[in-house]
């Protein structure tokens, strides 16, 4: 009983916030202020507003998820080479090799965004989806790396050697043999690469000018209301909650595999 | 070593430090040239921004004791403090009582990722409009707290708002630690009637402290770093929660690249330290893995 | 598996030059599709003169870009525009304030003289145009701060602090739910307004024409006592240091104050059909010290980006868009005041705000925020000087002086 209690308070700090978030974003506009747990009469007049008119809030959602998932597919196979050789050869200086990937997650966005704003102005990326992309490897890269990389280990050490006994090459063990075998480890970190990179927003606040192609976090950071006089909380809500969806969705639906992810590099 | 297997590993590991070098050393390094010029300064006869830049050597270094940027250094350091002590105390104790689930266990878990989830800029939304002055934080305590003013309250709705978002993310990590305890420890344990603090102080903490310390050193990266949370939440511009990586991005929006450089720089020291006084102190053994291959191979 | 590596390099390859496709060719001779940044609260109004202008250039369109709500980040996103070089705005709405630093920067084109006839335009409107003696901006919005006060429960504006105040003290014992007065005191561009308009109206001001602060005087301490006063003997709710435009409305529309400061604007959102307050809501000039006060002058001007690559089109559409006829349309669906001289005395526009030649003289004898190049510096500094001193945590004197002595610096161009 003692311990169902503990779970339910851990449960409800968790979900509490939310929840408000939830019900704000299903009062009506004139009800928005109202304390009252449950919106009465509930509307979905603000997710309504959210892809009323011409805020393109639809087109803000295919700018995130065409962003995460191009840094999610250049990470991971950028990523899974690097983190296969790290995990599975013998080679001197590995550990600086690690060491330095892990040190630039180290570095913090605000620094390194100007330089790359001038580079990229330079190169006419500006407004591009790749200027997101290339950007967002500073962290999606390091974090793949690490949670390949402790995927990579756990497998057995003779896989490789029978592999070559078969006569694969060094190539040929790594593709047939090894990558099938991580398939569930490389899909988990293609899940965190993507959370990660959909809940980026300095990067896509600075590297985009035009509206058609913000994200989604940015474009709700951004919503106004009809007038000077308004903050559409309740259409920032609904907008949040729909930003926040599809990755619950996909932690309902993963979450062991999320879980095993985020542990995998802690515990070795 | 064979060559073959070399050039092998060279192709590997290659793509990502190329793509780590254009993406972080590049701008490090023009970062710490930009950190000695200045530019923009002065008007022409016309009226007209001069173009072109100056060398200044270590001028921008020399405002670092202004109060602007003390202040900026003890809010992120607070910060890092509070929150990542309460992540790891709340973070624990939601392992705990997680490991301790009979059923229902996968609903428990799913709840926990969800503030995860969350991202960062909408979480800001989510708890700038919790924080109004007439919003339900304050209809619940039945107080009239001005948490977006200028104060200890802007920090503390600052602290409140980063520890939902993060203590389920070190609380999973502990889980994990926790989960491959043998439960024969803990029997022999009670035989020699331990009681239940002395096994979480004696047994459980040591047995977990290698995941712990993992969780601890990225909530300390993360904090140090934080910049969306009070940008979208307290909003710009708020000094009692202006923070390295604000005061970083408002310099440079307001055209100060240099300066912002600078700041920047003392940021990544400053990070640098924390995190080798980290590792040493409580040896998080990162590479051990690669070191323990070694020896066995 | 060699499959799915393919289809990842396809997919990476993809994405990056999909975007690259897309880009438009620049016409040769600066005519073509644009876009024009604007804010929100100007939509409904703007996409009728876009719809206008699109309906007889198709081969031209105007595209709409909705700007976040906030100045500071509207003016963020035009600078990094600028930085990066991007054509992607090609006609931008530029605060009054902002005029100096895109001019000299050279962000913004001047316009041409002769393109329009400066006569028909406030002096004023064009007066936040200007820098060092050129326009860079279509003279556009406009607008000064006005006292909005309850119109059922007071019979006559005040004119002076003293004045509203005792009228608090009539009518508030009998609305124990209210308090007297609301303004924009966050900690944000409005608080700038607010400190500026106070010190004005007690007869001083924040720095003169040649850019000398002037904040060590007895009309500085009363206008910044006004506030700070107003703040501690609760005659402003003790919330009301966390207001902006919105919650100065909310606090008005929800009967929690008697007087309110906004913007012309708000004239028409108070008095709408689903607001609470409709048809009790009345518009005064600002009170001041000893007679009526001194507004600030706001306002946004429509610019041309340097960097945009359809300049002739942009300029016929900034033509377009500040026509007598387009000017007027907008002005019946928008309530922001515009710069044209005419229309305040429009009869069907008077009509529809009945506060028009009222306005007009308050915009007339209202004052502009510093000039500043650096303009951010100076708000800033403002800022971190006057809301401490509201909160009550420095002094007024010691506000002022800290302040006086940082904008010396700033404004010393």
């Amino acid at each position: 009983m003692k311990r169902a209690l503990a779970a339910g308070l851990v449960v409800v700090y968790c979900l509490a916030p939310f929840y408000w978030m939830v019900v704000s974003s299903l009062r009506r506009t004139g009800d928005i202020f109202e304390t009252t747990p449950w919106p009465s009469p509930p509307s979905l007049e603000n997710y309504a507003a959210v892809f009323s008119g011409h805020s393109d809030f639809g087109r803000a959602l295919l700018n995130s998820l065409i962003v995460s998932a191009g840094t999610t597919v250049l990470t991971l196979t950028l990523g899974i080479c690097c983190a296969y050789a790290l995990a599975r050869l013998t080679f001197r200086g590995k550990n600086l090799v690690l060491g330095l990937v892990m040190g630039t997650s180290m570095f913090p966005g605000a620094l390194l965004i100007v330089p790359l704003l001038k580079l990229f102005t330079e190169l006419g990326w500006i407004n591009t989806y790749h200027a997101m992309i290339v950007p967002s490897m500073s962290f999606a890269l390091p974090l793949a790396v690490w949670t390949l990389t402790a995927f990579f280990r756990q497998m057995p050490h003779e896989l490789e050697q029978a592999a070559t006994i078969d006569g694969c090459s060094r190539w040929g063990a790594f593709r047939r043999v090894i990558l099938p075998i991580a398939a569930p480890g490389v899909f988990t970190t293609a899940i965190l690469a993507f959370f990660a990179t959909w809940n980026e927003f300095m990067i896509a606040l600075t590297m985009i000018s035009k509206a058609d192609m913000q994200t989604a976090t940015v474009r709700v950071a951004q919503f106004g209301g009809a007038s000077d006089f308004d903050t559409p909380f309740g259409t920032q809500m609904a907008a949040g909650v729909i930003v926040t969806i599809p990755l619950v969705i996909l932690v309902l639906v993963f979450q062991k595999r999320i879980v095993a992810g985020l542990t995998s590099g802690a515990l070795k | 070593m064979r060559r073959g297997s070399r050039w092998f590993t060279a192709l590997m590991i290659s793509p990502t430090l190329l793509a780590l070098a254009l993406v972080v050393l590049y701008p490090l390094v023009a970062a710490a040239r930009e950190s000695m010029y200045v530019r923009g300064e002065g008007l022409d006869a016309d009226g007209f921004v001069v173009e072109g830049e100056r060398f200044v050597g270590l001028a921008h270094y020399a405002e670092l004791v202004g109060e602007r940027f003390v202040n900026a250094l003890l809010n992120t350091t607070v910060f890092t403090l509070v929150t990542v002590t309460l992540e790891t105390v709340l973070g624990v104790a939601m392992a705990l009582v997680m490991h301790n689930v009979l059923r229902g266990r996968g609903v428990v878990r799913a709840g926990i990722l969800i503030p995860w989830a969350v991202p960062t800029a909408i979480s800001g939304l989510m708890w700038r409009w919790v924080f109004q002055a007439d919003g339900v934080a304050n209809a619940i305590l039945g107080e009239k707290i001005l948490w977006t003013t200028e104060g200890v309250q802007a920090k503390l709705a600052v602290i409140i708002a980063d520890t939902w978002k993060t203590a389920p993310f070190v609380g999973l990590l502990v889980l994990a630690g926790l989960q491959i305890i043998p439960t024969m420890v803990y029997e022999a344990a009670k035989v020699d009637g331990a009681s239940a603090w002395q096994t979480f102080w004696r047994i459980t903490l040591p047995l977990v402290k290698p995941a712990l310390v993992v969780a601890v050193l990225f909530r300390i990266l993360d904090a140090l770093a934080m910049f969306d949370l009070p940008f979208v939440m307290i909003g710009r511009g708020k000094l009692s929660v202006e923070t390295l990586s604000a005061l970083v991005w408002d310099e440079a929006t307001q055209l100060r690249y240099g300066s912002a450089a600078a700041y920047g720089m003392v940021l990544i020291a400053y990070v640098a330290v924390v995190v080798f006084v980290f590792v040493r102190l409580l040896g998080a053994d990162l590479l051990a893995d690669t070191r323990s291959r070694k020896r066995t191979a | 598996m060699k499959k799915t590596l393919l289809l990842a390099c396809a997919l990476t390859l993809a994405t990056t030059t999909a975007c690259g496709a897309g880009e438009e060719e620049a016409s040769a001779d600066g005519r073509g599709p644009i876009t024009i940044v604007d804010t929100q609260s100007h939509e409904a109004a703007t996409r009728k003169v876009i719809d206008a202008w699109n309906a007889a250039h198709p081969d031209q369109k105007v595209t709409l870009d909705i700007q976040p709500k906030d100045a500071d980040s509207q003016r963020q996103r035009l600078i990094n525009n600028a930085q990066t070089k991007s054509d992607a705005m090609d006609v931008i709405m530029l605060d009054a304030v902002w005029t100096a630093e895109f001019a000299a920067n050279r962000w913004v084109d001047p316009v041409a003289a002769g393109t329009f006839k400066a006569d028909e335009f406030l002096a004023p409107t064009l007066a936040t145009a200007t820098y060092r003696g050129n326009l860079y901006a279509m003279p556009w919005l406009t607008g000064t701060g006005l006292l909005y006060y309850r119109g059922d429960l007071v019979d006559k504006a005040p004119t002076t602090w003293a004045e509203m105040k005792e009228t608090c003290a009539e009518v508030l014992p009998e609305h124990k739910e209210m308090s007297c007065y609301a303004g924009l005191l966050d900690k944000y561009e409005g608080l700038t307004v607010s400190f500026a308009e106070a010190v004005q109206s007690a007869g001083g001001t924040v720095a003169d024409e040649s850019g000398v602060p002037h904040l060590d005087t007895d009309a500085a301490k009363a206008g910044l006592t006004f506030l700070v006063d107003g703040l501690k003997s609760g005659m402003i709710p003790k919330e009301g240091i966390t207001f902006k435009e919105d919650e100065v409305k909310n606090a008005l529309q929800s009967g929690k104050v008697l007087f309110a400061r906004s913007w012309a604007s708000l004239y028409g959102t108070a008095n709408a059909a689903d607001s609470p307050v409709a048809g009790k809501v009345e518009v005064a000039p600002i009170p001041g010290l000893d007679g009526p006060g001194s507004g600030t002058l706001g306002g946004a001007n429509l610019a041309i980006s340097a960097f945009s690559k359809r300049k002739e089109t942009a300029k016929d559409f900034l033509t377009f868009f500040t026509s007598p006829e387009q000017m007027k349309i907008w002005a019946t669906v928008n309530s922001t005041p515009v710069a044209r001289t005419a229309l305040y005395d429009d009869q069907e526009l008077v009509k529809q705000y009945p506060y028009l030649p009222s306005l007009k003289q308050g915009i007339v004898a209202a004052k502009p925020r510093p000039v500043a190049v650096k303009y951010g510096d100076v708000t800033a500094a403002i800022q971190n000087a006057v809301y401490p001193a509201l909160s009550g945590e420095v002094a007024v004197e010691q506000a002022l002086s800290g302040l006086q002595q940082q904008l010396s610096g700033l404004l010393k161009q």
